[in-house]
């Protein structure tokens, strides 16, 4: 064995070294967090939970009202945030590919998607919640919205980019027009894709915690009226964490757990979903 | 050099001991093609015959697949590329502004390079196309697929698993679906570019076959690189060269006395 080849390996047995203790660390720190949230939150987590309301300070109750409010400002966002960004990104792959407007488009969408969510807050605050005068679900289910627009947008681009223009090509060679393209092969071939970024998206938006401040607020009782201020979960584990009373910390870790593992399942529904299949 | 130097007579002469009449289906005339400001084709004029297999040879970048996506128009899904001059199609212009595109490529059918089928089963490989154009019965659209597949000679190897996906045959088996979703449409000319260069010997020669006996039914215009494919499958050829088409007449005499030295060098393998 020459020094050449034994210095090579001397360098990958570094490197290898160096990338498995990186490793370590990141993981390390997940490790830690997810611990500290199964230890403090774990306990809490029980049936009642989902049946009682936020309690007053010193009472015992639940997250009822945040979990609700949280699915239905989700929800909201999601069928908002969707469809626009499914069609913007559709626009963008399969028909202004070559356009200026496109790349107009896209830069400004890259602009949102990194755009930090308490200024999308503050704007939702400023076109709803003044002119409405009081705080409601249905700004938070806007400024939600706003933050899964550029997520979709990007991943359908991305996906429909994906999609081999040969595979194109040869649709347009049969004549298909070209909403049939991309309604029947593109999206066919996308579609795996498509779906994880809105997950990925509902995943981004379940914690978001500054924008819901300025738009929906929080509200203790059960309430489903999206036009009155909303409960969800980070606005109330934001204010319960940070509260003196035991009972409502408590119930902060528990939120933030079934947060934790709502957003790990769909992580994994997406992992599952974009797993290649053999019959796709 | 003058282009115009093949005449179009003595094609048609040396033809002579095939009794069918020579149905001019397609006729170009001094066809230009620009991508921006790269000038790809320069003044090609050629007709295309009816129930002919016509072959585009020529060393690599000489303009073949661009003459070829021209009679399809495939050109126009990308800005920037643009082609002047006629093409006569059954005596429509096809590069007149107004022409319905779709309607031309459900008429033209094309296989490419790599084959290309859908994400899809086998079964709506074909009947998809089909769907768009026709409103069949399930049994007749059955009959259809059916047909399709045993007109590219797969049928006997995926009847069995129609709902297969397209993607798990093989590379041979996938071109003839291609070449079954082309047939499905019905159309009257298919375009072939280098349709066996991604295949196997003999995958090719199923291929080969098969252009032959498609040749009753449509006008067959085929790109190969391989010289005894274009002698084995077309009736006439097409000798490009930087562009220009430097010889058009029927493959036999091309094959045998070409009249252009560029010609001779390029069959007898000296360049390209
Ligand atoms: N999309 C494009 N943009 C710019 N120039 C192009 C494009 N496609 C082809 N060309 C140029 O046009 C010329 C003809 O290309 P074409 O693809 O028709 O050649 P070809 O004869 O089919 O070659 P091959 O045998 O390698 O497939 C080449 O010089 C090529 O560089
Ligand atoms: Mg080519």
């Amino acid at each position: 064995m020459n020094a050449i080849y034994q210095r090579r390996r001397r360098r990958n047995t570094i490197a290898i070294g160096a990338a498995i203790a990186a490793t370590a660390i990141g993981l390390g720190w997940l490790a830690l967090v997810l611990g500290g949230l199964f230890w403090h939150g774990l306990d809490g987590l029980s049936l009642r939970v989902f049946v009682e309301m936020t309690p007053p300070p010193g009472a015992s109750g639940g997250l009822r009202n945040a979990v609700v409010g949280s699915l239905i400002m989700t929800g909201m966002a999601i069928m908002f945030g969707t469809p626009v960004g499914i069609l913007a990104g559709t626009y963008m792959s399969e028909y202004g590919r070559h356009d200026r407007l496109t790349s107009v488009v896209r830069f400004i969408n890259d602009i949102l998607l990194s755009a930090p969510s308490i200024v999308i807050g503050l704007f939702v605050y400023e076109v709803m919640v003044r002119p409405m005068g009081h705080f409601s679900g249905i700004s938070g289910a806007v400024a939600l919205a706003i933050i899964v627009i550029p997520v979709v947008v990007r991943t359908t681009e991305d996906m429909l980019r994906l999609v081999p223009n040969s595979m194109r090509e040869a649709a347009a060679a049969m004549g298909l027009p070209r909403s049939h393209v991309f309604r029947h092969i593109s999206f066919r071939a996308a579609r795996a894709g498509v779906v994880t970024g809105v997950l990925l998206a509902v995943a981004r938006i379940s914690g978001e915690t500054a924008p819901l401040l300025f738009t929906a607020l929080n509200n203790q009782f059960g309430s489903i009226n999206i036009n009155a201020p909303m409960a969800s979960l980070p606005a109330v584990i934001f204010q319960f964490a940070l509260s003196p009373y035991a009972d409502w910390q408590k119930l902060a870790w528990t939120g933030a757990l079934i947060i934790t593992l709502a957003v790990l399942a769909l992580s994994i529904a997406a992992r599952l979903i974009a797993a290649p299949r053999k019959n796709s | 050099m003058s282009i115009a130097s093949f005449a179009m007579p003595p094609v048609a002469a040396t033809v002579a001991t095939d009794h069918s009449r020579l149905n001019e289906k397609i006729v170009i005339r001094d066809l230009d093609f620009h991508y921006g400001e790269v000038r790809a084709l320069k003044s090609v004029s050629l007709p295309l015959y009816a129930n002919r297999a016509t072959a585009f040879i020529g060393p690599s970048g000489c303009g073949k697949s661009t003459l070829l996506r021209v009679l399809n128009r495939m050109y126009d899904l990308y800005p920037n590329q643009r082609a002047t001059g006629e093409v006569l199609f059954d005596g429509d212009n096809i590069l007149a502004p107004g022409i319905d595109l779709n309607l031309l490529r459900a008429r033209i059918g094309m296989v490419f390079q790599k084959p290309t089928p859908f994400p899809m089963t086998i079964y709506e490989n074909i009947a998809f196309g089909i769907r768009l154009y026709e409103k069949l019965s399930k049994s007749e659209l059955d009959g259809r697929v059916e047909r399709a597949l045993r007109r590219a000679a797969l049928w006997d190897e995926v009847k069995d698993k129609l709902s297969a996906s397209g993607l798990s045959l093989s590379g041979g088996q996938q071109q003839r679906l291609c070449i079954a979703r082309a047939v499905a449409l019905r159309p009257e000319v298919i375009l072939f570019d280098e349709p066996c260069s991604a295949l196997d010997p003999i995958s090719t020669a199923r291929i080969e076959e098969l252009i032959d006996e498609l040749k009753d039914t449509y006008m067959i215009v085929i790109v190969t690189h391989n010289m005894q494919q274009a002698a084995r499958v077309s009736d006439f050829t097409a000798f490009m060269y930087l562009g220009e088409l430097i010889e058009f007449g029927a493959t036999a005499g091309i094959f045998t006395s070409p009249r252009d030295p560029r010609t001779q060098d390029y069959i007898t393998g000296r360049f390209g």
